[in-house]
């Protein structure tokens, strides 16, 4: 803490992983994500914790099972297509109420798309991502020094709620370097409170069962009955979001991680021109910041979502809006990284009602 | 007068819902037998399948996970990797080990991974209804192969006790029966010795255990006991495949590519 | 004299104990158990050596032996 050093984005979440206490990570090598587990192998070792290169993505995310049984503060990090063969693992970490902690440096999709930035795993990731009725906190950064924070809250959030916390970002976050401050003392993990539902040594006490099937009528609905008590929990106390320049303004945008950087510039930019614009930038992707875009949208007229995707956030926002506001959407997929000017010409579309015109392909 | 034979502290009270018959039951006797044998009742772990064993975690009286199709090595590998003091087990079908969970099969093995798996061969998918597995025999009739297994329509079935006998990492195999008493004695033994594998450090041990699905083979649980012993301990003869206690000396891996 | 105990609430009929017994002690009950199968009874009790081979191959754990 206090110690200001330079690093990439994808090292220092790593980093900010072991500080808080990530003692296991099984990984698969994926672009852009690859510095994530050369650091943890070399650097979990150090602390007394294990490393291990899984044979894939699928069962990289079974060994974290595992590991999350019996208590032990894990990770791993992935891309877009390593994170869909993970949900398998991370489904079952749901059904069986364990803390886990992971990233997807998401690429363009679908498919093997490409290894550009992207946010196309939006939905994805807030919609829980596997099979089953379930959610995952999702923390988006948008600096490497929240890269470098952020795992300590997905573990503390985790292991509150007992359900699984991710960071989407992308490579241009898990690539790019810049002067961080971890704001906690590094924790170790065999200080804090063994939980009372972990599997191990089972001496002097009753045997425990880790597992997401019953088979018994009705008991499966109960237990999503009662997980769904701590998601309206994470609801109504975890919301995160940054809200600026909001007074008086006319026009508020709302965008996420890498995206909202290039917002900022251009609501900057657009403020010294003397336009009012304010910009909103949900730090938690679920629990979505709802309550505070609808108030807002009681206040301006005009709100523009900014994505690198094709329009998927802006679903939650017009959800949250309720129809108070008119909601216009800029995007580019698949590794079109829009420009703040590109951006600001649609402020300028958008403060005045709109239409927000979308980029023509043969511009690309 | 005295018991001389009684229900092992290693299995939980509760009845077990298989077919009349199956297999299961007794392998699961053998595996608890052993882990109140060794004294490690509390510090063992069961990772269940999926398949019909999927209630092992009610079924063995010692912590218990139950996770994905197949995973069971995967599983077992975070656990053990986290808590080398654990003794570690995967209890899994054939469909399971050696269909969807092939790669975790092979990889945890050739890992050397410090695990035991507890294989169940009965050469059918038993929970789903009897559908053809990677062991059903050549001929073999299932829900899904209901002309027979053929080699050029199915392809051939997996030897697994031969198949991981070829990697460095499986330090003890053995490929057992359970369709007469003395078979099952041996089985035993096996199951024995591949716990204090892993209790010793010796790296990874699996128990292939034929055993017979009267229901999904569609026969009577004597007639079972016939076609095991008849038409598969001769396609999969038993034996040990690989046991550290009688391996030679082991090479260094030559030192391959640059140190930075 | 050596005996075996059958626990007719596990037992299910499949008469690997019936094969097993080198001295037919064993035969299937003439009447349900309440689980729905004949289970195992003695029907040569004179004959048990307590050998426990019964034991051995049953897959429901249902037979306790006395010696």
């Amino acid at each position: 803490m206090g110690e200001r050093i330079l690093m990439k984005g994808n090292e220092a979440m790593a980093e900010g992983a072991v500080r808080a206490g990530c003692r296991f990570f099984a990984g698969y090598p994926i672009t852009p994500q690859n510095e994530v587990p050369e650091y943890m192998s070399w650097r979990l070792p150090e602390v007394g914790g294990f490393f291990i290169q899984a044979e894939s993505e699928v069962a990289a995310s079974n060994m974290l099972f595992g590991a999350a049984a019996c208590g032990v503060r894990v990770m791993t990090s992935s891309s877009s297509p390593g994170i869909s063969l993970k949900q398998e693992g991370i489904s079952y970490c749901a059904g069986a109420d364990l803390p886990i902690f992971y990233a997807d440096i998401v690429r363009g999709g679908p498919g093997l798309g490409n290894i550009a930035p992207s946010q196309g795993n939006y939905f994805q990731a807030t919609r829980g991502g596997g099979h089953g009725d379930y959610q995952v906190i999702v923390l988006a950064p948008n600096s490497v020094s929240e890269m470098a924070n952020f795992p300590r809250l997905c573990y503390e959030l985790a292991f509150k709620y007992r359900v699984p916390a991710m960071i989407s970002a992308d490579g241009i976050l898990g690539q790019m370097m810049e002067p961080i401050e971890f704001d906690f003392e590094p924790i170790d993990p065999d200080t804090l409170p063994k939980p009372d539902w972990a599997i191990g040594d089972a001496t002097g006490r009753e045997r425990r069962v880790v597992k997401s099937y019953d088979l018994r009528v009705g008991a499966v609905e109960k237990q999503n009955w009662e997980r769904n008590k701590r998601f309206e929990a994470i609801r109504t106390n975890e919301v995160r979001y940054q809200l600026e320049y909001e007074e008086g303004a006319e026009l508020i945008v709302a965008a996420y991680g890498s995206c909202a950087r290039v917002a900022k510039s251009a609501v900057m930019m657009a403020r010294s021109e003397g336009l009012k614009v304010g910009i909103m930038r949900p730090i938690t992707l679920w629990p979505f910041p709802t309550e505070v875009l609808n108030e807002l949208a009681g206040r301006v007229e005009n709100i523009l979502v900014m994505e690198m995707n094709l329009g998927q956030m802006v679903q939650d926002v017009k959800l949250a809006v309720e129809g108070k506001a008119r909601v216009h959407f800029y995007g580019r997929p698949a590794g079109g990284i829009p420009t703040s000017e590109e951006f600001l010409q649609k402020i300028k579309e958008a403060i005045k009602g709109g239409p927000v015109i979308p980029i023509d392909p043969e511009d690309i | 007068m005295e018991k001389v034979f009684e229900r092992t502290r290693g299995l939980t009270e509760v009845r077990m819902r298989y077919c009349p018959g199956c297999g299961h039951g007794i392998a699961h006797r053998l595996v608890g037998e052993v882990i109140e044998e060794l004294g490690v009742r509390e510090k063992t772990i069961c990772v269940g399948p999926v398949g019909c064993s999927v209630f092992a975690d009610e079924y063995f009286n010692c912590d218990a996970i139950q996770g994905a199709h197949g995973r069971g090595p995967a599983i077992a590998t975070g656990i053990k990797r986290t808590h080398p003091d654990l003794v570690v087990f995967s209890y899994q079908g054939d469909g399971d080990l050696a269909s969807i969970g092939m790669a975790e099969t092979i990889h945890s093995a050739s890992r050397g991974e410090n695990i035991t798996i507890i294989f169940i061969n009965n050469g059918i998918y038993g929970m789903t209804g009897g559908q053809m597995a990677p062991t059903t025999l050549l001929g073999m009739w299932s829900t899904t192969s209901p002309a027979g297994r053929k080699a050029e329509v199915e392809g051939y079935p997996f030897h697994m006790c031969e198949l991981l006998s070829s990697l460095e990492g499986a330090t003890y195999l053995e490929r057992v029966a359970m369709n007469k008493a003395a078979n099952i004695i041996k089985a035993r033994k096996a199951v024995k010795k591949a716990f204090q594998t892993q209790i010793e450090k010796k790296g990874f041990s699996m128990v292939e255990l034929l055993s017979p699905c009267p229901t999904d083979w569609a026969m009577p649980p004597l007639e079972a006991l016939k076609f095991l012993e008849e038409k598969m301990i001769p396609y999969y003869p038993l034996g040990v495949y690989k046991d550290w206690e009688e391996k030679v000396e082991e090479k260094e891996p030559e030192k391959v590519g640059v140190e930075k | 004299m050596p005996k075996i105990e059958v626990d007719i609430t596990r037992c299910k009929g499949c008469e690997y104990c019936m094969i097993a017994c080198p001295h037919e002690v064993i035969a299937l009950s003439s009447t349900f158990a309440p689980s729905g199968y004949y289970p195992a009874t003695m029907v040569k009790a004179e004959a048990c050596t307590g050998c426990k081979l019964c034991a051995i191959v049953c897959p429901d754990m249902a037979i306790e032996v006395w010696k």
